[in-house]
């Protein structure tokens, strides 16, 4: 239970680690697409732990960046057809970000450091706490973000929408665009970073 | 588009760091000193223009005729993984003194999104091989501008104080976000006005 913990705040991956940081920026514009990148993300990510970790040992030292690169983009591709099949509508708005997941540093940034020396249940377990962490910082950033930016909370569009009153006629447009993202990250940051501080106590 | 219209889109309207979010990382990693900004920015630059071109080869000349369209993001991967050996191995060989002044930043280009991002940004608008090179030249470009000026504020930020928990990377957040924000002025009004189109 620790373990799955420990990527919620003490090594959450965006916050402290500061990695998969392009991704989590650039679709953190809604809710709903902050959820749907952490599970894509979250998919490849325990793929590519179970496989690594069974395939390490059988991977020469030399050649096991671009091993585990084709490892991932495997996981990838797979990932990024099952969703243009099912998910169409969320497909075109994360767009380019889901093939880039390959270059998202937590994934190989894993895959070297844990998954490549542990066995498949601790592999498993390392990607649900570090896909969690992801997905806990990916909404968090597209919560401030959607409603100071939009003025609303988008979890399934059409479906599950809340308005922000007062907001979503005049919204703070700033935070729907690149630099308002940059700040808020900024700030949730040196937030986290104090929530670190204060729970060590 | 034009050839100008793409290298200023690329430079300046869609710049890959303050825009499109890609290679934030090396953009907080890489940005505490101007010296190594612009090493790195340089060696991104020299990748991306040469990863374009190719992966533009690759998709015309293997993946479309062959219809296996659906490879992309394993061939791109592996293709810039290899370039960008190559040309560590290359410049190691034939420049000592740029590798002295590259070298260290090469190997961290294959997971800068940005080299695979421009690539597929290029193949998605289905760009020409020279209009392909050019986005990536550009691209690189934008990207060593926005480096170069993070690097200067960080360098003066080192000598401000600076609140605690806002020291190292939240602060040079803050201030990426407030660069991006100067660099909204830069949109495609004024990029059509600039170039009638």
């Amino acid at each position: 239970m620790r373990d799955i913990f420990k990527g919620l705040l003490k090594e959450n991956p965006i916050f402290v680690l500061a990695l998969g940081l392009c991704p989590s920026l650039a679709v953190s514009t809604s809710v709903n697409n902050a959820l749907g990148m952490s599970l894509a993300t979250f998919l490849v990510l325990l793929g590519s732990n179970i496989a690594i970790s069974l395939l390490a040992r059988h991977i020469p030292d030399e050649i096991h960046i671009p091993a585990y690169i084709v490892v991932i983009a495997t996981f990838v591709t797979l990932v990024d057809m099952s969703m243009q099949a099912w998910l169409p509508a969320l497909s075109q708005s994360l767009g380019i970000f889901i093939p880039l997941i390959v270059v998202n540093c937590i994934i190989l940034g894993r895959a070297e450091a844990f998954a490549s020396k542990n066995p498949v249940g601790a592999s498993i377990l390392d990607a649900v706490a570090m896909g969690l962490g992801f997905a806990v910082g990916l909404v968090a950033i597209a919560l401030v973000r959607e409603i100071l930016g939009a003025g609303s909370i988008t979890i399934v569009p059409g479906i599950l929408e809340f308005a922000v009153p007062g907001l979503s006629e005049k919204p703070v447009l700033v935070f729907a665009f690149p630099a308002g993202a940059l700040i808020v990250v900024g700030f949730l940051q040196a937030l986290f970073r104090w929530l670190g501080e204060v729970t060590e106590k | 588009m034009t050839y100008l219209g793409i290298i200023l889109t690329y430079v300046f309207v869609s710049n890959l760091v303050l825009s499109q979010f890609l290679g934030l990382c090396p953009f907080i990693g890489v940005s505490k000193n101007t010296e190594s900004a612009v090493g790195m920015g340089f060696a991104v630059t020299f990748v991306m223009s040469l990863a374009t071109l190719i992966t533009w080869a690759l998709q015309n000349f293997v993946l479309v005729p062959l219809r296996i369209e659906f490879l992309q993001t394993v061939t791109f991967i592996l293709v810039i993984a290899s370039l960008v050996q190559l040309v560590e191995m290359a410049v190691r060989k034939f420049s000592p003194p740029l590798y002295q002044a590259l070298g260290i930043y090469l190997p961290l280009i294959t997971t800068n999104c940005g080299v695979l991002g421009i690539a597929l940004i290029s193949v998605n608008a289905e760009y020409g091989p020279m209009e392909s090179f050019l986005a990536g030249l550009s691209a690189g470009i934008g990207f060593l501008l926005a480096l170069l000026l993070m690097s200067g504020i960080r360098e003066r930020l080192d000598t401000e104080r600076v609140p605690r928990h806002l020291k190292g990377s939240p602060i040079a957040f803050i201030s990426g976000g407030l660069m991006a924000l100067a660099f909204m002025a830069f949109d495609k009004a004024l990029l059509s006005n600039l170039i009638g189109g």
